[in-house]
């Protein structure tokens, strides 16, 4: 699993990344009410604002960590935004994007760097 | 957050695991780690325990009461002369155009009035009162700590520390030995549940706050939740839903001007901005504070623009409170929208990053008040 500096996770399952946000961002969040996804189809650039979060207590937005085609959303977010919270690394992903360049994975931070980074 | 005022209840509130934020010159506990939803639902099941010490706690005392009452009504439009022993009220402070400096609650303890009045506020109240009440002497609470158990639980809590807490009924304050403790209590809140308001001597707050959160029944709740609990029992929160730009006709608090100060009444008017408020709530105000449903699940937040339609020019108003309510388990709002457009069930719409979402107009509160009458 690869991490970026506003907290985003991001995991390979074959040519397809799965992106959700962290543990340690869903607590300093609060607790989630609503998600708003891209739709699926939709070409991003790195550092587009495609996500907007809510919770009990503001707005935030999330940034596409990297260039591609958001592929599939979790629908299950839109009946159960709390997912976000007590699964962030699971059930709380919030969109797959196929990476129209991969080679921008590299430059993220690996498991170690983040919890170093959030320590 | 070194500059900030403690309450006596910080260490406490360290001890609690509360993330701690700056509000009105405190360092305040915003949650703990149970969360805004938990805490919020846990007040509405059960009972919860807030430290709202950064309230000011503010004695009038004249030769009689009926002189305290008679100068603040000079300052505050409902019927303070009225009001019974033991009783207490809810008022506020109007300027000359008649919009609200800020509310209060004011309570008859005897031979003088017991007013609790806005963090934010409270220096400028105190200011006030001392400029403008004659023959009174205005004297700020500094070492007490304010206390609010609110929630279903609350009567059954506070009457196992002292019995006489289960004979209050809505709006009465009394003595009551908590702990120890001579507490001056009121039966009342700010969340819409049946609950107490506790003025303890600050020394012994930490001790009755251990002995409250002791009860299985009772948690620590932050002022997230506090925000979110009064939004759903329709509760204006000074500096947002009003403030010197609305007047109380408009803030639909007409309710708290009792007939006595209202025009033909026998102490009518009186007081900073009385023709403007009397006329107003007399001849109808040219706006209003209503309740406002998001449909779907996204909060509207203060400062969402109001629109009579999905695409007219003009914003027509503002929301001024909004978040998610978890017990009404959907976004709830409050704002304000001129009269053609206040009738519940009237569609309107909010500008919600860049589109515009359907709102539906409806009677406050969200949550029924749930107060022991």
């Amino acid at each position: 699993m690869k991490f970026t500096e506003e907290h985003e996770w991001l995991r390979a399952e074959n040519d397809i990344i799965v992106v959700g946000i962290t543990e340690h961002a869903t607590t300093q969040l609060g607790d989630i009410v609503f998600v708003e996804l891209p739709e699926v189809g939709t070409t991003v650039s790195k550092d587009d604002e495609i996500v907007v979060i809510e919770s009990v207590k503001a707005a935030s937005d999330i940034l596409a960590p990297i260039d591609g085609e958001i592929v599939e959303v979790n629908e299950a977010l839109g009946d159960n935004p709390a997912l976000a919270n007590d699964d962030a690394t699971g059930a709380g992903w919030f969109f797959k994007i196929k990476p129209s360049n991969p080679s921008q994975m590299d430059g993220l931070m690996d498991e170690a760097a983040y919890t170093a980074f959030i320590a | 957050m070194t500059d900030l005022l403690h309450t006596p209840l910080y260490d406490l509130h360290a001890d609690l695991g509360a993330r701690m934020v700056p509000f009105a010159g405190y360092a305040m506990p915003v949650q703990y780690p149970l969360g805004v939803m938990g805490e919020h639902t846990h007040t509405r099941e059960k009972a919860g325990l807030f430290d709202v010490s950064h309230m000011g706690q503010v004695i009038l005392k004249a030769d009689t009461f009926e002189a305290a009452a008679r100068a603040l009504e000079t300052l505050v439009p409902v019927d303070i002369l009225g009001l019974g022993p033991d009783r207490q009220r809810y008022g506020f402070f109007t300027d000359d155009k008649g919009g609200i400096t800020d509310d209060l609650m004011l309570a008859n303890r005897g031979d003088h009035i017991f007013v609790v009045v806005n963090a934010a506020c409270k220096a400028a109240d105190i200011d006030h009162m001392k400029a403008h009440l004659d023959g009174v002497e205005v004297t700020e609470i500094t070492d007490r700590a304010l206390l609010a158990l609110q929630g279903p639980s609350a009567e059954k809590v506070l009457a196992a520390l002292d019995p006489k807490a289960a004979e209050m009924r809505f709006m009465d304050v009394a003595t009551l030995t908590l702990c120890g403790a001579e507490c001056w209590v009121s039966r009342s809140g700010y969340t819409g549940e049946d609950g107490y308001e506790i003025s303890v001597p600050a020394a012994q707050a930490s001790d009755l706050a251990k002995a409250l959160l002791a009860h299985v029944d009772v948690e620590a709740i932050g002022l997230g939740a506090r925000d979110s609990l009064r939004l759903e029992a329709g509760l204006c929160l000074y500096g947002h839903d009003i403030d010197t730009s609305t007047t109380p006709a408009q803030a639909n608090l007409g309710w708290a001007i009792q007939k006595v100060r209202r025009a033909g009444g026998a102490r009518t008017g009186g007081f900073p901005g009385a023709e403007a408020v009397l006329g107003e709530l007399f001849g109808g105000a040219e706006r209003k504070r209503v309740g406002l449903l998001p449909e779907g699940r996204a909060p509207m937040r203060e400062g969402v623009e109001l629109f009579a339609t999905a695409d007219s020019d003009a914003a027509i108003g503002q929301i001024t409170s909004g978040t998610f309510g978890p017990t009404r388990g959907g976004p709830v709002a409050m704002g304000y929208l001129p009269m053609e457009h206040t009738t519940p069930g009237t569609t309107i719409f909010g500008e919600l990053r860049g589109k515009r979402l359907p709102l539906t107009v409806c009677a406050l509160p969200f949550v029924p008040a749930k107060f022991k009458r």
